[in-house]
């Protein structure tokens, strides 16, 4: 037990002394980010209010703000007194390959934490939980996903949406003709210009769209919740050393009460480009994650 | 019938001038090293060393016969990796630098196939001249052949850079603002998609067709 | 580079079960064929039409086909494929442009890419047709009018035989061309043979592999288009020109 206790004294001394050193020795991205003096993160141009661009082009957003948290605590980590914070706008569809490639460090957006990604990268601590539903205009009479049969259905290319859809054609054949957009600025171009009667995507993500719409009354977010997801960050697979500081910040964060100001601030305020209020109260299941916040995929 | 609303247009004018620039900084960056590089090809290809004009005739076929968009992706894919081998991790934005790098090479495929043309067009009697003054053949090559072989190529050279300033577009696929992309996303942010892109269609006609015009006149004035 | 080759993930199936991935690189090959085809018949015809017209000895109709010519190829193909696909439709009456972009999504991006390349490319065959015609000795036509021929006759039986005989080889290029631009057509969602890669690449997270099956597809394809038209030059060409027999 002593002995146990003098081992922990020592390692704790030890890793104030020289934390950062052997943490970046078994992290090659923690290395990577002391070596160069610059972390390069991948951000989302159109994931309202998650992470997008305001009309000055800076990056904002609720899981852009949770991803400057570990910035900070990356930062601290390995005691740099300056850490040259580069963005990297990627897209649901190049967003694995970029952070597998090393082209971005992490990422923080609205990437759904499941099993088949998971063969691919690494995922920190969830920082949302969503339901997959649809939105459609008012008087389209779309109710729920049956209603679609026959209809054309917009998703974003790349999301559990559009596997979850096509599958859903497939299995029910329900002759849908399921329109793969580049991102969800597109995917709400396409419904709002008429060519689609509805967008199927993540109920937050649906909200965050209606706050650009020309008429943000037109629209409804309708269905039963296909999948509950949840969002974490994507990190470089087995990087151990990394995922750490990224999950001891973000953790604080949720269990302080900081993450729910972050909340309260893009879900239940005025938000960017339009002053739209979302009005999205936390759900309880993001009032459990808080109160445990975790790594699981839901599924 | 659509009512048209241009009013997003002025406020959009300093980042569409922005996204200019990244057009021309790509269109000269490729014309500049696509010629150079392009040169060098061309030379290889008719050069009597089997093996080097066959590896020309190789880089020049295999960039003609895949389409740009492929080209594009595919260095987008490649470059952080083979960069951060040559120049460390300080790159900067990365769809720049594999823009770059992508229509650079891709062009100078397509430029060699104009200087090699170029190059046969200089008669024979030009090649023994230069050989029967004593130049050596590298001589021959640089001092008396490129020179009026590239003056003959100066309009097609030009019309070729026409094409590669609209080409740029492209890289749309990778999400780089130039001229086009920005105009896109004002156009997707404001919700004016179509007055933005009527848009970005005049200014590029207007600009396209003036300098074809201004080549037109120098074809004139070289071509006597 | 660590990256693990996985050639046999064209085998496995696609998340939604129906094919694999090798049967979405083939789907995409159709639609990369069948898109380049059909455009490639619209700048056949058009280009001709366009291409006889800035020869003809009437200013209206010549200008006009010289600001086709112009307008066509002076703005970029990324943006004529986006005006078709996003601008055409909304400046449609609002009944007819709802029914049309309530059709199969497909359809659309189909039309509208085969309309831009067709269009795009028949400005590019227009200037081939003209430089034929303006390369016979003025004494053809002016033979034909002598013997009685009217002018659509000259055009129809001594021109355009001769004119379309000496520019099979550059149309051979702008028929290369056409299969290349058509990877364009990706960018307004056509599932044709880049689209394919990408989405391959995203659903498989094995980018090496997709993109050199797709790249070797290209090639294949631009070896057998200039196989064959290698062949119908050999037939077509005239005899006591450069390159006849």
């Amino acid at each position: 037990m002593r002995k146990t206790l003098t081992l922990a004294a020592a390692a704790v001394i030890g890793s104030a002394l020289c934390a950062a050193p052997v943490l970046a020795q078994e992290s090659p991205t923690l290395k990577k980010i002391k070596d160069t003096g610059s972390i390069t993160l991948g951000h989302r141009e159109s994931s309202i209010p998650f992470s997008y661009y305001d009309d000055k082009q800076q990056v904002i957003g609720y899981s852009h703000e949770m991803m400057l948290k570990a910035v900070d605590a990356i930062k601290a980590e390995l005691k740099l007194a300056k850490l040259d914070v580069k963005l990297m706008p990627v897209t649901s569809a190049n967003r694995i390959t970029l952070l597998q490639n090393g082209t971005v460090d992490m990422e923080c957006g609205s990437t759904t934490n499941n099993l088949e990604r998971q063969k691919q990268v690494g995922f920190s601590t969830s920082i949302f939980v969503i339901g997959t539903r649809l939105m459609a205009k008012k008087d389209a009479g779309v109710k729920d996903f049956p209603d679609l049969a026959g209809k054309n259905v917009v998703t974003t290319a790349g999301t559990t949406s559009e596997r979850l859809i096509r599958k859903m054609n497939e299995e029910k054949q329900m002759k849908m003709n399921i329109i793969s957009a580049k991102d969800h600025g597109e995917s709400f171009l396409t419904l709002e210009s008429g060519r689609a009667v509805a967008f199927m995507m993540d109920d937050a993500l649906l909200y965050g769209e209606m706050a650009k719409a020309k008429r943000p009354g037109d629209w409804v977010v309708v269905g039963t919740a296909q999948s509950k997801e949840a969002y974490g960050c994507m990190l470089r697979k087995d990087d151990a050393g990394f995922k750490k500081v990224v999950d001891a910040a973000l953790t604080k964060a949720m269990t302080s009460g900081e993450a729910e100001k972050i909340y309260n601030k893009w879900f239940m305020n005025p938000i960017p480009p339009k002053g739209l209020n979302l009005n999205m109260p936390l759900s309880d299941d993001m009032k459990a994650l808080y109160k445990a916040p975790n790594d699981k995929a839901y599924e | 019938m659509y009512e048209f609303d241009w009013s997003s247009i002025p406020g959009a004018l300093p980042l569409l001038g922005k996204g200019l620039l990244v057009t021309l900084e790509v269109t000269l960056t490729a014309i500049v090293v696509g010629i150079g590089w392009g040169t060098l090809l061309a030379v290889a290809r008719l050069s009597s060393n089997r093996l080097l004009s066959f590896l020309a005739a190789g880089y020049v076929n295999l960039f003609r016969s895949v389409p740009l968009v492929m080209v594009i992706l595919w260095f987008y894919l490649i470059v952080p990796q083979a960069l951060k081998g040559l120049f460390g991790q300080d790159i900067g934005d990365i769809r720049l630098v594999s823009a770059l790098v992508a229509f650079a090479l891709f062009e100078a495929a397509y430029y060699s196939e104009i200087i090699r043309a170029g190059i046969q067009s200089v008669p024979k009697g030009q090649v023994a001249a230069g050989l029967a003054l004593g130049l050596t053949p590298g001589q021959t090559m640089r001092l008396v052949v490129l020179p009026q072989a590239f003056r003959n190529m100066i309009p097609l050279l030009l019309t070729q850079a026409i094409i590669l300033f609209q080409d740029t577009s492209l890289v749309y696929v990778i999400g780089l603002s130039d001229f086009f992309g920005t105009a896109y996303k004002v156009g997707d942010r404001d919700g004016r998609l179509v007055e933005l892109l009527l848009f970005a269609g005049a200014a590029y006609f207007v600009i396209c067709f003036t300098v074809s015009r201004l080549v037109k006149h120098l074809q004139a004035r070289f071509i006597k | 580079m660590n990256y693990n080759w996985n050639w046999s993930v064209f085998l496995t199936p696609v998340p939604s079960g129906e094919t694999t991935y090798l049967g979405w690189l083939f789907t995409g090959l159709q639609w990369t064929v069948a898109l380049s085809l059909s455009a490639w018949v619209i700048a056949l015809v058009v280009g001709s039409i366009v291409g006889v017209l800035r020869t003809v000895p009437n200013r209206w109709l010549s200008s006009f086909a010289a600001v086709y010519v112009e307008c066509f190829r002076n703005v970029p193909l990324l943006v004529q494929l986006f005006s078709w696909y996003f601008v055409l439709p909304e400046l449609l009456p609002p009944a007819l442009g709802n029914a049309y972009k309530q059709s199969d999504p497909l359809l659309q991006q189909f039309l509208a890419a085969m309309l831009c390349l067709g269009l795009f490319t028949a400005a590019r065959v227009a200037e081939q047709v003209r430089a034929g015609i303006e390369s016979l000795p003025r004494g053809q036509k002016n033979a034909g009018l002598a013997m009685g021929f009217t002018l659509a006759q000259v055009y129809r039986h001594v021109l355009l035989p001769m004119a379309f005989r000496i520019i099979v080889p550059p149309l051979t290029s702008e028929f290369l061309n056409i299969f290349k631009n058509s990877a364009v057509a990706t960018t307004i969602g056509l599932i044709e043979l880049s689209r394919q890669a990408q989405q391959l690449v995203d659903y498989t997270a094995q980018p090496y592999e997709a993109f050199i099956a797709v790249t070797l597809l290209y090639v294949c394809i631009n070896v057998t288009v200039m196989f064959l038209m290698r062949r119908l030059e050999e037939k077509v060409r005239v005899p006591g020109f450069i390159g006849g027999k």
